[in-house]
């Protein structure tokens, strides 16, 4: 089934060993031949010396999903020799660094040999060198068994080593040596390979996290405070590097704080105080961040300052696995803190949804004074994603929310700062330093009543969690609606997702309507859950919910909060720490309807 | 207990300052702490320095963890807006509304508890980024809200109420701060109004982290025979290293002043402090000597107060990261957004 534009090419090497700018280098190349690609870092929670991997799926349809079965191995890695030659098709190729030969026991693949080490040897004195240039010399190699644009590659060397112009050529060497090499010695290029198509033309190839941060910019965000966590470190760091790039002034000033802090308590009690203070503010961080949080969190949700919190998901429970993907802080999230407490959580799928998502849920927690969380994972985060490039429109005005400044104070009429007086339980806030004698009051957590005084009254008390409450529903009202893709308005299955499955989900219903099965699904975008959200399920007998976590989170949260009845709700779970493959939802879905006749026609 | 605002009637032979404020505009809502606690002197100390300085009130900002002390910023300054958020964690809430306002005097309140135990952390990494506030910690050595329990500042040879002995030895958080770089550092007494209020208003003049350690007696738990932080035993051990006399920029140095006894030292808006040196060989410009006086002082049983230690060039957290001069809270979205062409620009990079 694999073919021209149309493979997995899977790369194993040891981290640390300068294979990750080789293999994006790869990635990249095929990706500006405008043929949709897809690469998944899979690496150890580690610095150097343990095995990693990239994947790199190649599809013109632009199926971005991770796909079972490996085409080509690129096998570097002694260490796992075994599992990496039991992965490739029946079929397919493994290349490996042939410098000291071996038997490869397999009869059905065809074997790649090249001595890398022993022409990087020969090539190079430097030892260091002898090291990194190995890594262009098989991608070298894959230009010509694959049939990659040469001037292509060159252009994509030269970006990534601006300003580095005697490395440039030096690994253009590297390449050519790989390359010549299997011009010389294979049969090129393979039955698999790349052909200029058109597929990726016009779209941007970046990682969540970047565009997270650049969301966090065109927001207005201004205070960043973070601790450093895998795998949301980077969106802190791109934060940083942007706002260098776009908001520094004349004098070398900031118009931004960026503040590494001592741990998660402090990096959300930053951007809490920032909040409280009328400056758009966020942290990012990932589970064990979020169990650090929840205590400020709840202090931000009963005392209703807005905050911005990107959770990159990864493997929990506890450490878990830190550099694997998962969606399983849904509850977590939902339910922060102590106490009666939820939060408004919206549910990016790409980067390109990081970045618009990202800077509407500044708008959010403005609006509803209250944190947002936006939940993205390792996924989508740190793997480069050909996605749509990123739009503004200049005319938006960024939804600020109701402040009070001083003429505002001067006009109200007995105004407390948790009245709610336009009955959507939002109230008026007004921040410090705006005028000499009105508008001040007592941020805390302790139960208060509409003027924000300490009370011990417990109908007071009630009342303001009611208000809070009906500040939710207003929440649901405002929040993003679910993408509903209706295959078949007769059809009574239907998919519930949300996230980084998105890719696998649409490329198995695209599988299952070829069969006949027509599956139609709905993405959820946010929670509160918007009605549609519930109006889709009561469309549909039988729903699937596709998650990446053991306990069917997303599935709960129906119940809960929207009153689904979980008997017409499926948990359809994978929580093994890698992006969804098309081939398990589309098999979950098959396998779990079992004998009854599908409806569809 | 409930919010009790106090009547809004004024005398009128109540002194006015420049802003034609009185006193009582400084004021909080009635305190609902212990009749005598340390914590309401400190309270009126505050309102006095803020008073006599002319702050415009509401371009004060009080933030607090929790606990007694934390409750505290309710009862002063009432026209400003006030942040009692979560146990230990007054220093990173201050941060954050610091780098979002830079324009505002910050006055965190703390106790030892919130300081010492729970916050030690947060406490010694906002020492460490020059963060411009004044950050007292009204120092009780006890848990008072939870009824009398030992914090980390009490003394090892001060037992409870109940007799029990305390078995670990202090944290200083005085001492603590001179090492993490604090760049004005004092101690006080709650029951010295004298020195209190000038230290206070020096450490709001001060630009940088200004800590305050005020031993404040808590009335109903620590203010045995047997507690070094009772009002008689401070008192008979309080050894005041050195007076001093605060001058806002625009006076004139009235104060008396000896050669060699007495410091000028300028602070970053021009305003003066005049340190009469008690203790000949205190020297507030030298973090070890003032670490030596602190030492020496406590061995012998005796609480050195008074400003133990000051680095009039130290540079704040906004300088540090080069901020705009401009609070970050005020920039236009203008300013903020970068708008579609760039963003053209970065789609172009991606592609």
């Amino acid at each position: 089934m694999s073919g021209v534009n149309d493979f997995v090419c899977k790369f194993a090497t040891v981290n640390g060993s300068g294979s990750a700018s080789a293999n994006t280098m790869f990635a990249k190349t095929i990706f500006r031949m405008g043929v949709p690609v897809s690469p998944k870092n899979i690496f150890p929670s580690n610095i150097q010396g343990l095995p990693t991997w990239y994947e790199v799926r190649v599809s013109e349809k632009g199926y971005l999903a991770r796909r079972d079965g490996i085409d080509l191995m690129v096998a570097m890695n002694p260490q796992t020799y075994r599992e990496d030659l039991a992965e490739v098709v029946p079929g397919g190729w493994l290349l490996y660094d042939s410098t000291m030969p071996r038997q490869w026991p397999r009869e059905d693949i065809t074997v790649l040999p090249i001595p890398i080490a022993a022409m990087c040897a020969k090539k190079w004195t430097d030892p260091r060198q002898r090291q990194l240039f190995k890594n262009m010399v098989y991608v070298g190699a894959l230009t010509a068994l694959l049939d990659m644009d040469m001037e292509v590659l060159e252009k994509v060397v030269a970006d990534q080593l601006r300003g580095k112009e005697k490395l440039i050529s030096a690994n253009l060497e590297a390449v050519k040596l790989g390359r010549d090499y299997a011009l010389a010695n294979f049969q090129c290029p393979l039955p698999i390979r790349v052909q200029k198509a058109e597929g990726a033309r016009g779209k941007i190839m970046v990682t969540g996290n970047s565009a997270a941060a650049l969301g966090a910019v065109y927001a207005g965000a201004t205070v960043c405070s973070w601790y450093p966590i895998t795998p949301s470190t980077s969106v802190a760091e791109a934060f940083e590097r942007y706002l260098k790039q776009l908001r520094t002034d004349k004098d070398g000033r900031v118009l931004g704080a960026v503040v590494q802090a001592e741990d998660e308590l402090a990096a959300i009690g930053m951007a809490i105080g920032a909040g409280w203070n009328g400056a758009r503010a966020f942290t990012a961080t990932s589970g064990p961040g979020i169990s650090l949080m929840s205590e400020f969190l709840g202090l931000a949700y009963f005392a209703e300052i807005p905050v911005v919190l990107f959770n990159v998901q990864r493997g929990g429970p506890s450490t878990g696995m830190p550099t694997r993907t998962q969606q399983s802080d849904i509850m977590a999230c939902a339910y922060a803190s102590h106490g009666d407490t939820k939060h408004v959580l919206l549910f990016p799928s790409d980067p390109n949804e990081c970045f618009s998502l990202g800077a509407k849920a500044f708008d959010l927690a403005e609006r509803l004074q209250t944190p947002v969380i936006v939940l993205s994972d390792l996924d989508i985060g740190m793997n480069e994603w050909v996605t749509d490039p990123f739009t503004w429109d200049d005319s938006y005005v960024h939804d600020r929310g109701k402040v009070l400044d001083a003429a505002g104070l001067e006009a109200a009429k007995d105004w407390g700062r948790y009245r709610d007086v336009d009955g959507d339980g939002i109230p008026y806030r007004t921040l410090p330093g705006t005028h000499p004698t009105k508008g001040a009051f007592f941020t805390r957590g302790t139960s208060h009543d509409d003027y924000a005084r300490y009370t011990e009254d417990g109908r007071i008390h009630a009342q303001n969690m009611y208000r809070i409450a009906r500040k939710f529903e207003t929440a649901a009202g405002l929040v993003p609606k679910p993408e509903i893709d209706m295959r078949d308005p007769r059809s009574r299955l239907g998919v519930i997702y949300f996230g980084s499955t998105r890719p696998a989900v649409l490329e198995a219903l695209d599988e299952l309507e070829a069969e006949g099965i027509r599956v139609n699904a709905m993405r959820i975008k946010a929670f509160p859950f918007s009605p549609e959200v519930k109006a889709f399920c009561d469309a549909h007998d039988r729903i699937f919910v596709v998650e990446q976590n053991r306990d069917a989170q997303m599935r709960s949260l129906l119940m809960l909060e929207a009153g689904i009845d979980g008997e017409k709700l499926f948990a359809t779970v994978n929580f093994d720490g890698m992006p969804l493959t098309a081939d398990f939802v589309r098999s979950a879905i098959r396998t779990s309807m079992g004998p009854v006749k599908i409806a569809a026609e | 207990m409930s919010y009790i605002q106090k009547p809004s009637a004024y005398h009128p032979a109540l002194k006015r300052n420049a802003l034609g404020l009185t006193y009582r505009d400084y004021e909080g809502s009635m305190s609902t702490l212990c009749a005598g606690c340390g914590h309401d002197s400190i309270t009126a100390a505050i309102v006095e320095a803020c008073f006599e300085l002319d702050l415009p009130a509401h371009r004060i900002a009080k933030v607090s963890g929790i606990g007694c002390s934390s409750k505290a910023p309710t009862y002063f300054l009432g026209r400003s807006h006030g942040f009692n958020s979560v146990h230990g964690r007054m220093p990173s809430v201050t941060t954050g509304a610091n780098l979002a306002n830079r324009d505002l005097v910050y006055i965190g309140v703390s106790g030892d508890g919130d300081t010492a135990s729970i916050g030690l952390g947060q406490f010694a990494h906002a020492v460490r980024r020059r963060l411009n506030m004044v950050y007292i910690v009204m120092n009780n050595g006890c848990y008072g809200l939870t009824k009398g329990q030992f914090s980390a500042t009490n003394d090892k040879t001060s037992p409870s109420k109940k007799g029990e002995p305390n078995p670990f030895d202090p944290i200083d958080l005085c001492q603590m701060a001179i090492q993490l770089g604090a760049g004005f550092v004092a101690r006080s007494f709650s029951g010295d109004k004298r020195q209190l209020i000038p230290l206070i208003k020096a450490a709001i003049s001060y630009r940088g982290f200004a800590f305050l350690d005020v031993i404040s007696p808590c009335v109903t738990f620590n203010n045995h025979p047997a507690s070094t932080k009772s009002y008689d035993y401070v008192r008979q051990h309080n050894q005041a290293i050195d007076r001093l006399d605060f001058v806002p920029e625009e006076q004139e140095i009235t104060a008396d002043y000896d050669e060699g006894t007495s410091v000028p030292v300028t602070l970053h808006d021009g305003s003066r402090i005049i340190l009469h040196k008690l203790d000949q060989t205190h020297d507030p410009r030298d973090a070890d000597a003032a670490l030596m006086t602190i030492r020496s002082h406590a061995a012998r049983g005796e609480v050195a107060t008074g400003l133990l230690y000051i680095d009039e060039s130290q540079h704040d957290l906004h300088e540090i990261l080069r901020t705009s001069e401009r609070p970050l809270n005020a920039i236009p979205m203008s300013e903020l957004c970068p708008g579609s062409e760039k963003l053209a620009s970065i789609n172009a990079r991606l592609q």
